[in-house]
């Protein structure tokens, strides 16, 4: 029997942990608006497990009772159809039709004219996040969507390739972003953490790595991290950085990708001006570290096959000052 | 004829009488039947096949047809499933779960779901109204060729490497050739016409076969409740096929000749695209599950031995379904950014349509309460579609909401909801169905005892892989992914999940040796092993080429259980022909007799010119004129030996 139980005897409990834990699970609210969904969850779980309990019962009592010779007369037949099967249904599904608009209201209502807007556009397959004042962009990231706590942020979705779906449920429900729309929704973090969201709707053949991260912070360290976003990146200060930038602006790298501050102005994939202030790369794919970083450089389509970035052939020792360049990009 | 007596009914057709006659089907062939023999049966081998008209044969291409793809769409599932049992496998690319993950979709959805209902409605409409025929044999058959072309187009594009892989609902912009180049996409459009053109052609097919050839008598409230759940999925089918088809016609044409449809750029729409493919989607969902609901009342009046509970409430209960259908498809679009106002709506008729399923379950759940339930593995499905179907039911009135919608959207709770209401709602009715009917169309039974195994591995396997699928949702676990990382905790759920499909395998495996061990017994001597009321167990099992030796007259609701002895028969037919007695649509009143064309090679010929003309329109536009050419030729040469045929009155079924 050994061979079964560790998958299966410790399956109901950790079904318990993590359906009641995690950074991305829906029911473990954050903010108001997953609270609010997850009340309703809760709700309807309650009242609907209760007539599901309820049908089976009759039914078996039913067959038993059948079985016994006791049989209902016509009236109680009817009864039983009209009662049970008509309206206690309807009485409960309208409490949940009610309930539910109730809550919508939360969700559609936008409470916060003058807030934190931050735009997000979907891309195959990552997001690119940008912070605005005015028309001019003051922070370019990507996968990370920086959030001061307990302050509503308001997001425009929008896309330039596929239908997206951005989707952070410790936050909120999802929100399509469509080419040629602009979708609006907004999130409230109520609570310092990381919380993770994935893309939910079918976007090709990488949509399974398009994950991205909430970052929430206090307020000083936010606008610390936003003060930092707006400067270009740092300059290398040994040979060995700066043989590396070279390589990012006279080699491949530069066609796709921007770096502030130099010569690199690429703009199909992310831009790379503040790379190692960043939790992960490749949308959530990989932890930021030299090692995966090293190996998303030469072989990108190992982890994530079929992305846009190609395998880039490089020797040892100009991979490595590249590296070292990308390092420093705090 | 011993006895012959007038009846009340009115008699527009001088030559049509009613007659009572000990049996319908007398002992022994006689020369009457030889009569009937000759002129009904189909040609001898392979060819008849392909010319038949016969809509016992058509049914049953099409249910077995149907079932093979079942079978593929399982074996894809079970794929997935091994891909997915443990976090980052690589068992299958990511190009290759993504196809198939579309193809076991669109198998489910298109190849099997809606063909095998309607090959059950074609093969026992006809019997259980008590008519020799379908009313356009020439159209069914067309119909089946199609439908196969389409699974054919399907299947080489899948096993040559170039399965569509955009889903099953192939949403723009991502099925648009800036993003799809190669033919993908366009296989799996014209594969959705040439599908719907099936569908639509049988529909029109049952609706006219059912309103116009009822056995004198069967008025409308007389009608089966199976007829009543076929009549409204075909209405379904005509009001919803024409919304796809114009979907994947224009998706096609984007793609072929460059139209602008769904192109972003040029002004297009990619909503537009959502809103006509969810106008067919959801009422797909009901068309499945409609026939079902006409199996769970069948099986449940045969083994309660009494007259269902609630044929009123029953058939306003699918009428209200298919009706209500049309208005929910908002609820696939929650997460598009349309207004509360409209969502709200959407909600609430998503809530009503539940109305009308929870009065049909009470209704089963009283009728086996009166009844003297028979636990037979028929009846044990029916069981477990209540267990299955009330949950899937339940998580569909959750995701009538939408709030919580747009958290569970998108998410394996989806996966679970649906695969609880089309597993549940479809899949154990049928396979109730298939333990039913199975005497009726091969004159043998399916062992009990393997069937009981079959259902209980099937349920157990159902729930073991379906339920945790709810809490995979419910902790962020998208649909459609081919992998996941490791730490994303969904490992445990996952492979528990993939245990439970490798029961279900199993378990269809004792469905199939079932199958085949009964189908080397010698046949039954019963025509009617459970003592079904059901017009179509008053002829032999399986029932002879011209289905009933003399047309049945019905009296009364249960046309086996409460008739007078002996039964009313209908005379005057000649016999000599194809000929069926045509009645009227309310009280079936019999009106005039109609002579039916005989067997064809042009269905199937036509079948093949529309299919290969749309498959070479993948490749080339220029393909329209000779098909169409082509197609003119036949439906000419179609119609000439029709008329032909129809005078000699020869020329097999």
């Amino acid at each position: 029997m050994k061979w079964i139980s560790p998958a299966l005897l410790l399956t109901p409990r950790l079904t318990l942990a993590s359906a009641l834990g995690g950074n991305q699970s829906a029911l473990n609210p954050h903010g108001p608006l997953a609270s609010r969904i997850s009340e309703l969850w809760w709700y309807m779980f309650a009242v609907l497990t209760a007539g599901y309990v309820v049908t089976l019962v009759i039914l078996f009592w039913a067959l038993r009772q059948g079985r016994r010779g006791k049989r209902p007369d016509l009236i109680k037949s009817r009864n039983v159809v009209l009662i049970w099967g008509l309206a206690i249904p309807g009485v409960v599904f309208t409490s949940v039709l009610f309930y539910s608009v109730l809550v919508g209201q939360t969700m559609s209502v936008d409470p916060y004219k003058n807030a934190l807007t931050i735009h997000i556009t979907g891309k195959q397959w990552w997001w690119q996040v940008r912070y605005l004042h005015g028309s001019d962009v003051i922070a370019d990231t990507a996968n990370e969507i920086h959030v001061p706590v307990g302050v509503p942020v308001k997001l425009k979705l929008s896309s330039t390739d596929v239908i997206h779906s951005f989707w952070a449920p410790n936050l909120s429900g999802k929100m399509d972003l469509i080419p040629g729309r602009t979708n609006e929704t907004w999130i409230r973090a109520d609570k310092e953490g990381v919380w993770r969201g994935a893309c939910a709707e079918f976007c090709g053949v990488q949509h399974a790595h398009m994950a991205f991260e909430v970052i929430a912070e206090k307020s000083d360290k936010y606008y610390q991290w936003l003060d930092w976003q707006r400067h270009p990146a740092i300059t290398p200060t040994t040979d060995q950085q700066r043989h590396g930038l070279m390589t990012f602006v006279t080699g491949p790298c530069g066609m796709c990708h921007a770096v502030r501050g130099t010569t690199a102005h690429g703009s199909a994939g992310p831009d790379l001006t503040h790379l190692a202030g960043r939790r992960t790369i490749a949308a959530g794919t990989l932890p930021n570290t030299r090692g995966h970083l090293g190996g998303w450089i030469v072989n990108a389509q190992g982890p994530k096959p079929g992305n846009y970035m190609p395998r880039l052939n490089m020797e040892p020792e100009q991979l490595d000052s590249l590296l070292s360049y990308l390092e420093i990009l705090k | 004829m011993t006895e012959r007596e007038e009846t009340q009914l009115e008699l527009a057709d001088a030559e049509l009488d009613c007659v009572k006659a000990q049996a319908l089907r007398a002992p022994g062939l006689g020369e009457h039947d030889a009569q009937l023999h000759e002129v009904w049966k189909p040609r001898k081998g392979w060819v008849g096949w392909l010319m038949t008209g016969d809509h016992k044969r058509l049914g049953i291409l099409q249910i077995v047809t149907a079932f093979i793809f079942f079978l593929l769409g399982g074996l894809e599932a079970m794929l997935m499933r091994l891909q997915l049992m443990r976090a980052e496998n690589n068992l299958l690319s990511a190009d290759l779960y993504n196809q198939i993950f579309t193809t076991h979709g669109t198998t489910m959805m298109f190849l099997f779901a809606v063909p095998i209902m309607q090959g059950f409605g074609i093969y026992l409409v006809p019997l259980m109204i008590g008519t020799r025929s379908i009313a356009f044999p020439r159209l069914a058959a067309f119909a089946y060729w199609t439908y196969l072309a389409g699974g054919i187009m399907l299947y080489t594009a899948f096993f040559l490497g170039i399965g569509p892989d955009n889903g099953w609902f192939s949403y723009v912009p991502l099925a648009n050739s800036d993003f799809s180049p190669g033919k993908r996409a366009d296989y799996w459009a014209q594969m959705i016409t040439l599908t719907e053109i099936s569908s639509m052609a049988t529909a029109i097919q049952l609706i006219a076969t059912i309103f116009k050839m009822r056995a004198p008598g069967m008025s409308l409230n007389r009608m089966p409740l199976f007829v009543w759940s076929i009549l409204i999925q075909s209405f379904v089918v005509v009001f919803a096929m024409p919304a796809v088809a114009t979907a994947s016609g224009m998706l096609a044409s984007d793609r072929l000749i460059q139209t602008k449809f769904f192109q972003i750029a040029q002004n297009g729409d990619a909503i537009l695209y959502q809103h006509l493919f969810w106008y067919f989607g959801h009422p797909e969902v009901y068309l499945i599950f409609i026939p079902a609901l006409g199996i769970v009342s069948t099986i449940i009046q045969t083994f309660t031995g009494r007259s269902i509970f609630g044929y009123l409430p029953l058939v306003l209960s699918i009428v209200s379904t298919g009706f209500i259908g049309f208005g929910v498809w908002v609820h696939h679009m929650f997460a598009t950014g349309l207004p509360q106002l409209s969502q709200s709506f959407f909600t609430a008729a998503s809530l009503v349509i539940s109305i009308p399923t929870t009065v049909q379950i009470y209704c089963w759940i009283v009728s086996l309460w009166r009844g003297k339930p028979r636990f037979t593995t028929a009846l044990l499905w029916v069981l477990g579609f209540v267990q299955v179907l009330v949950m899937g039911g339940l998580t569909g009135v959750m995701l009538a909401s939408v709030p919580f919608n747009t958290q569970v959207h998108d998410t394996y709770f989806v996966v679970a909801h649906f695969h609880y209401v089309l597993i549940g709602g479809a899949v154990f009715p049928l396979f109730g169905g298939i333990y039913y009917w199975f005497p009726k169309i091969t004159g043998r039974t399916l062992g009990e005892t393997l069937g009981k195994w079959n259902f209980w591995l099937f349920l157990i396997g159902f729930n073991v892989t379906f339920f945790p699928m709810h809490i995979l949702g419910f902790i962020g676990m998208p649909r459609r992914v081919y992998t996941y990382l490791p730490q994303m905790g969904w490992d445990n759920l996952s492979l528990t999940a993939t245990i439970g499909a490798g029961i279900l395998f199993t378990s269809v495996w004792l469905f199939l040796i079932n199958a085949a061990k009964a189908l080397r017994r010698p046949v039954l001597a019963l025509d009617n092993p459970w003592h079904a009321d059901g017009l179509e167990w008053a002829t032999s099992s399986p029932p002879p080429v011209y289905n009933y030796k003399r047309l049945p007259v019905v009296e009364s609701r249960d046309p086996l259980w409460k008739r007078t002895d002996p039964m009313p028969v209908l005379t005057g037919l000649d016999e000599t022909k194809h000929e069926v007695v045509i009645t009227s649509v309310l009280d079936a009143i019999p009106s005039h007799r109609e002579h039916l064309p005989g067997a064809s090679p042009w269905p199937f010929v036509l079948a093949i010119v529309v299919s290969g003309g749309l498959w070479v329109l993948v490749y080339t536009s220029y393909a329209w004129w000779p098909s169409l050419l082509l197609i003119g030729a036949i439906i000419v040469a179609w119609y000439y030996r029709n008329s032909k045929t129809e005078r000699s009155g020869a020329g097999g079924f």
